[in-house]
Protein backbone atom coordinates (compact mmCIF):
# COMPACT_ATOMS: atom_id res chain seq x y z
CA UNK A 1 0.00 0.00 0.00
CA UNK A 2 2.19 2.40 0.95
CA UNK A 3 4.93 1.10 -1.92
CA UNK A 4 2.23 2.07 -4.16
CA UNK A 5 1.72 5.57 -3.09
CA UNK A 6 4.74 5.84 -3.11
CA UNK A 7 5.05 5.09 -6.68
CA UNK A 8 1.99 7.17 -7.84
CA UNK A 9 3.59 10.35 -6.22
CA UNK A 10 7.01 9.72 -7.77
CA UNK A 11 4.85 8.94 -11.29
CA UNK A 12 2.73 12.37 -10.24
CA UNK A 13 6.26 14.47 -9.95
CA UNK A 14 8.14 13.21 -12.89
CA UNK A 15 5.38 13.79 -15.01
CA UNK A 16 5.29 17.42 -13.78
CA UNK A 17 8.41 17.83 -14.08
CA UNK A 18 8.63 16.86 -17.79
CA UNK A 19 6.21 19.58 -18.60
CA UNK A 20 7.58 22.31 -16.86
CA UNK A 21 11.04 21.47 -18.12
CA UNK A 22 9.77 21.45 -21.85
CA UNK A 23 11.14 18.06 -22.84
CA UNK A 24 7.48 17.36 -23.69
CA UNK A 25 7.92 19.27 -26.63
CA UNK A 26 9.74 17.54 -29.69
CA UNK A 27 10.98 20.69 -31.61
CA UNK A 28 12.82 22.06 -28.03
CA UNK A 29 14.45 18.05 -28.01
CA UNK A 30 15.28 18.55 -31.49
CA UNK A 31 16.41 22.01 -31.49
CA UNK A 32 18.77 21.09 -28.33
CA UNK A 33 20.08 18.38 -30.48
CA UNK A 34 20.60 20.41 -33.38
CA UNK A 35 24.34 21.92 -32.13
CA UNK A 36 24.75 23.41 -35.48
CA UNK A 37 21.69 24.94 -35.89
CA UNK A 38 19.42 27.33 -33.76
CA UNK A 39 20.31 25.29 -30.52
CA UNK A 40 18.25 25.80 -27.71
CA UNK A 41 20.50 24.34 -24.88
CA UNK A 42 17.22 24.12 -22.39
CA UNK A 43 17.63 20.37 -22.43
CA UNK A 44 20.93 20.13 -20.69
CA UNK A 45 19.61 22.24 -17.42
CA UNK A 46 16.90 19.34 -17.30
CA UNK A 47 19.73 16.71 -17.29
CA UNK A 48 21.84 19.01 -15.04
CA UNK A 49 19.02 20.03 -12.44
CA UNK A 50 18.11 16.06 -12.32
CA UNK A 51 21.22 15.05 -11.69
CA UNK A 52 22.22 17.54 -9.34
CA UNK A 53 19.77 16.19 -6.66
CA UNK A 54 20.39 12.64 -8.03
CA UNK A 55 24.27 12.50 -7.66
CA UNK A 56 24.38 13.54 -3.39
CA UNK A 57 20.60 12.57 -3.39
CA UNK A 58 21.48 8.44 -4.35
CA UNK A 59 24.78 8.76 -2.51
CA UNK A 60 23.31 9.69 0.92
CA UNK A 61 20.05 7.17 0.50
CA UNK A 62 21.78 4.11 -0.73
CA UNK A 63 24.19 4.43 2.42
CA UNK A 64 21.08 3.48 4.14
CA UNK A 65 20.59 -0.13 5.51
CA UNK A 66 17.02 -0.02 3.48
CA UNK A 67 14.41 2.11 1.75
CA UNK A 68 11.87 3.24 4.13
CA UNK A 69 8.98 0.92 2.13
CA UNK A 70 10.95 -1.76 0.52
CA UNK A 71 13.15 -4.51 2.20
CA UNK A 72 16.35 -3.42 -0.25
CA UNK A 73 17.57 -2.08 -2.45
CA UNK A 74 16.67 -2.77 -6.64
CA UNK A 75 19.59 -1.75 -8.21
CA UNK A 76 20.87 -2.66 -11.59
CA UNK A 77 23.89 -5.15 -11.24
CA UNK A 78 25.73 -5.24 -14.66
CA UNK A 79 28.75 -3.66 -14.50
CA UNK A 80 30.21 -4.86 -18.47
CA UNK A 81 30.58 -2.29 -21.15
CA UNK A 82 29.53 -4.81 -23.74
CA UNK A 83 27.83 -4.86 -27.48
CA UNK A 84 24.43 -4.91 -26.20
CA UNK A 85 24.61 -1.62 -24.22
CA UNK A 86 26.18 -0.03 -26.96
CA UNK A 87 24.21 -0.95 -29.81
CA UNK A 88 21.19 -0.27 -27.75
CA UNK A 89 22.47 2.75 -26.92
CA UNK A 90 22.87 4.23 -30.58
CA UNK A 91 19.53 2.46 -31.74
CA UNK A 92 17.87 4.50 -29.13
CA UNK A 93 19.98 7.81 -30.06
CA UNK A 94 18.83 7.17 -33.76
CA UNK A 95 15.17 6.75 -32.97
CA UNK A 96 15.47 9.77 -30.59
CA UNK A 97 17.46 11.78 -32.38
CA UNK A 98 14.88 10.99 -35.87
CA UNK A 99 11.15 11.75 -33.69
CA UNK A 100 12.77 13.84 -30.72
CA UNK A 101 11.08 11.44 -28.25
CA UNK A 102 12.41 9.33 -25.71
CA UNK A 103 9.92 6.93 -23.63
CA UNK A 104 8.61 9.34 -20.92
CA UNK A 105 7.68 12.52 -22.68
CA UNK A 106 5.99 9.65 -25.31
CA UNK A 107 3.71 8.02 -22.88
CA UNK A 108 2.88 11.52 -21.48
CA UNK A 109 2.28 12.73 -25.16
CA UNK A 110 -0.61 10.52 -25.16
CA UNK A 111 -2.10 12.94 -23.61
CA UNK A 112 -2.28 15.12 -26.42
CA UNK A 113 -4.48 12.69 -28.26
CA UNK A 114 -2.74 13.02 -31.46
CA UNK A 115 -2.62 10.63 -33.85
CA UNK A 116 0.86 10.56 -34.74
CA UNK A 117 1.55 10.69 -30.93
CA UNK A 118 0.14 7.20 -30.97
CA UNK A 119 1.02 5.37 -33.85
CA UNK A 120 4.78 5.96 -32.21
CA UNK A 121 4.37 4.79 -28.89
CA UNK A 122 2.20 1.98 -30.52
CA UNK A 123 5.61 1.42 -32.06
CA UNK A 124 7.95 1.97 -29.17
CA UNK A 125 5.50 -0.74 -27.07
CA UNK A 126 6.05 -3.05 -30.27
CA UNK A 127 9.41 -2.60 -30.21
CA UNK A 128 9.96 -3.44 -26.33
CA UNK A 129 7.58 -6.43 -26.95
CA UNK A 130 10.15 -7.34 -30.00
CA UNK A 131 12.90 -7.37 -27.71
CA UNK A 132 11.47 -9.58 -25.01
CA UNK A 133 10.13 -11.82 -27.26
CA UNK A 134 13.67 -12.30 -29.11
CA UNK A 135 15.47 -12.80 -25.81
CA UNK A 136 18.14 -10.63 -26.57
CA UNK B 1 10.78 25.65 -35.80
CA UNK B 2 12.66 27.62 -33.16
CA UNK B 3 12.28 27.66 -29.71
CA UNK B 4 13.15 29.87 -26.83
CA UNK B 5 16.10 29.20 -24.03
CA UNK B 6 14.17 28.49 -20.99
CA UNK B 7 16.42 27.93 -18.61
CA UNK B 8 14.44 28.54 -15.30
CA UNK B 9 11.58 26.29 -16.50
CA UNK B 10 14.26 23.56 -17.68
CA UNK B 11 16.23 23.56 -14.38
CA UNK B 12 12.78 23.46 -12.18
CA UNK B 13 11.60 20.76 -14.36
CA UNK B 14 14.68 19.05 -14.12
CA UNK B 15 14.78 19.10 -10.40
CA UNK B 16 11.66 17.62 -10.30
CA UNK B 17 12.43 14.54 -12.00
CA UNK B 18 15.55 14.12 -9.96
CA UNK B 19 13.59 14.08 -6.55
CA UNK B 20 11.08 12.12 -8.20
CA UNK B 21 13.47 9.48 -9.24
CA UNK B 22 15.34 10.03 -5.64
CA UNK B 23 11.75 9.54 -3.64
CA UNK B 24 11.50 6.01 -5.57
CA UNK B 25 14.76 5.21 -4.53
CA UNK B 26 14.30 6.43 -1.26
CA UNK B 27 10.80 4.81 -0.37
CA UNK B 28 10.75 2.02 -2.09
CA UNK B 29 14.15 1.23 -3.20
CA UNK B 30 13.74 1.20 -6.94
CA UNK B 31 15.16 3.15 -9.75
CA UNK B 32 13.18 5.65 -12.28
CA UNK B 33 14.01 4.37 -15.28
CA UNK B 34 10.77 4.41 -17.73
CA UNK B 35 11.95 2.26 -20.23
CA UNK B 36 12.47 -0.50 -17.30
CA UNK B 37 9.64 0.23 -15.92
CA UNK B 38 7.07 0.10 -19.24
CA UNK B 39 8.66 -2.82 -20.58
CA UNK B 40 8.75 -4.77 -17.55
CA UNK B 41 5.15 -3.75 -16.19
CA UNK B 42 3.81 -4.92 -19.85
CA UNK B 43 5.12 -8.73 -19.41
CA UNK B 44 5.15 -9.08 -15.52
CA UNK B 45 1.36 -9.14 -13.89
CA UNK B 46 2.70 -10.38 -10.29
CA UNK B 47 2.06 -8.51 -7.57
CA UNK B 48 5.87 -7.61 -7.15
CA UNK B 49 5.06 -5.42 -10.04
CA UNK B 50 2.44 -3.64 -9.65
CA UNK B 51 4.02 -0.52 -8.31
CA UNK B 52 5.10 -0.09 -11.98
CA UNK B 53 1.51 0.51 -13.10
CA UNK B 54 0.70 3.16 -10.49
CA UNK B 55 3.85 4.87 -10.84
CA UNK B 56 2.94 4.95 -14.96
CA UNK B 57 -0.74 5.80 -13.99
CA UNK B 58 0.77 8.94 -11.91
CA UNK B 59 3.16 9.66 -14.98
CA UNK B 60 0.14 10.02 -17.43
CA UNK B 61 -1.75 11.95 -15.16
CA UNK B 62 1.07 14.20 -13.65
CA UNK B 63 2.27 14.74 -17.65
CA UNK B 64 -1.25 15.23 -18.75
CA UNK B 65 -1.67 17.74 -16.09
CA UNK B 66 1.08 19.96 -16.94
CA UNK B 67 0.30 19.26 -20.66
CA UNK B 68 -2.57 20.96 -20.51
CA UNK B 69 -1.85 23.32 -17.30
CA UNK B 70 1.19 24.37 -18.28
CA UNK B 71 2.86 23.42 -21.73
CA UNK B 72 -0.48 23.69 -24.17
CA UNK B 73 -0.41 20.63 -26.47
CA UNK B 74 -0.56 22.30 -29.60
CA UNK B 75 3.17 22.73 -28.98
CA UNK B 76 3.24 18.55 -29.78
CA UNK B 77 4.04 18.67 -33.19
CA UNK B 78 5.76 15.94 -34.79
CA UNK B 79 7.91 17.06 -37.79
CA UNK B 80 8.71 13.15 -38.85
CA UNK B 81 6.28 11.75 -41.63
CA UNK B 82 4.01 8.43 -40.26
CA UNK B 83 6.74 5.70 -41.79
CA UNK B 84 10.01 7.54 -39.97
CA UNK B 85 7.81 7.73 -37.04
CA UNK B 86 7.08 3.86 -36.82
CA UNK B 87 10.90 3.17 -37.34
CA UNK B 88 11.66 5.49 -34.33
CA UNK B 89 9.39 4.47 -32.31
CA UNK B 90 10.36 0.96 -32.97
CA UNK B 91 14.19 1.95 -32.42
CA UNK B 92 13.48 3.71 -28.92
CA UNK B 93 11.61 0.72 -27.71
CA UNK B 94 13.88 -1.90 -29.14
CA UNK B 95 16.98 0.24 -28.71
CA UNK B 96 16.07 1.33 -24.78
CA UNK B 97 15.50 -2.84 -23.55
CA UNK B 98 18.39 -3.87 -25.77
CA UNK B 99 20.44 -1.11 -24.05
CA UNK B 100 18.86 -1.50 -20.61
CA UNK B 101 17.68 2.10 -20.09
CA UNK B 102 16.59 5.43 -21.61
CA UNK B 103 17.14 9.15 -21.01
CA UNK B 104 15.79 8.31 -17.44
CA UNK B 105 17.17 5.48 -16.22
CA UNK B 106 20.52 6.13 -17.69
CA UNK B 107 20.80 9.56 -17.88
CA UNK B 108 19.14 10.63 -14.40
CA UNK B 109 19.44 7.46 -12.05
CA UNK B 110 22.52 5.57 -13.27
CA UNK B 111 24.89 8.93 -13.87
CA UNK B 112 23.55 9.80 -10.39
CA UNK B 113 24.53 6.46 -9.38
CA UNK B 114 28.26 7.23 -11.26
CA UNK B 115 27.95 4.12 -13.02
CA UNK B 116 30.29 3.87 -15.86
CA UNK B 117 27.91 1.83 -17.98
CA UNK B 118 24.99 4.96 -17.75
CA UNK B 119 27.72 7.50 -18.37
CA UNK B 120 29.13 5.71 -21.35
CA UNK B 121 24.73 4.98 -22.63
CA UNK B 122 24.46 8.54 -22.46
CA UNK B 123 26.97 9.62 -24.37
CA UNK B 124 26.38 7.29 -27.01
CA UNK B 125 22.25 8.19 -27.13
CA UNK B 126 22.71 11.67 -27.00
CA UNK B 127 25.59 11.52 -29.77
CA UNK B 128 24.15 9.29 -32.02
CA UNK B 129 21.11 11.68 -31.92
CA UNK B 130 23.20 14.87 -32.52
CA UNK B 131 24.57 13.24 -35.53
CA UNK B 132 21.25 11.91 -36.65
CA UNK B 133 19.43 15.71 -36.08
CA UNK B 134 22.55 17.14 -38.19
CA UNK B 135 22.29 14.81 -41.09
CA UNK B 136 18.59 15.21 -40.92
CA UNK B 137 18.48 19.18 -40.97
CA UNK B 138 22.16 19.92 -42.42
CA UNK B 139 22.88 17.43 -44.91
CA UNK B 140 19.51 16.17 -46.03
CA UNK B 141 18.23 19.77 -45.46
CA UNK B 142 14.97 19.50 -43.79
Amino acid sequence: MKQGIAALVAGVLFGLGLAVSGMLIPDKVLNFLDIAGHWDPSLALVMGGAIAVTLPGYFVVTKRERPLFAEGFSLPAATAIDARLLGGAALFGLGWGLSGLCPAPALVNIASGFGDVLVFVAAMLAGMLLHRALKL
Amino acid sequence: METTFTPLASLAGGIMIGAAALLLLWLNGKVAGISGIVGTAMTDFSPASYWRWLFIAGLLTGGAAGLYGYVGADEIVLRASTPVLIVAGLLVGFGTRLGSGCTSGHGVCGIGRLSPRSIVATLVFMAVAIATVFVQRHVLGG
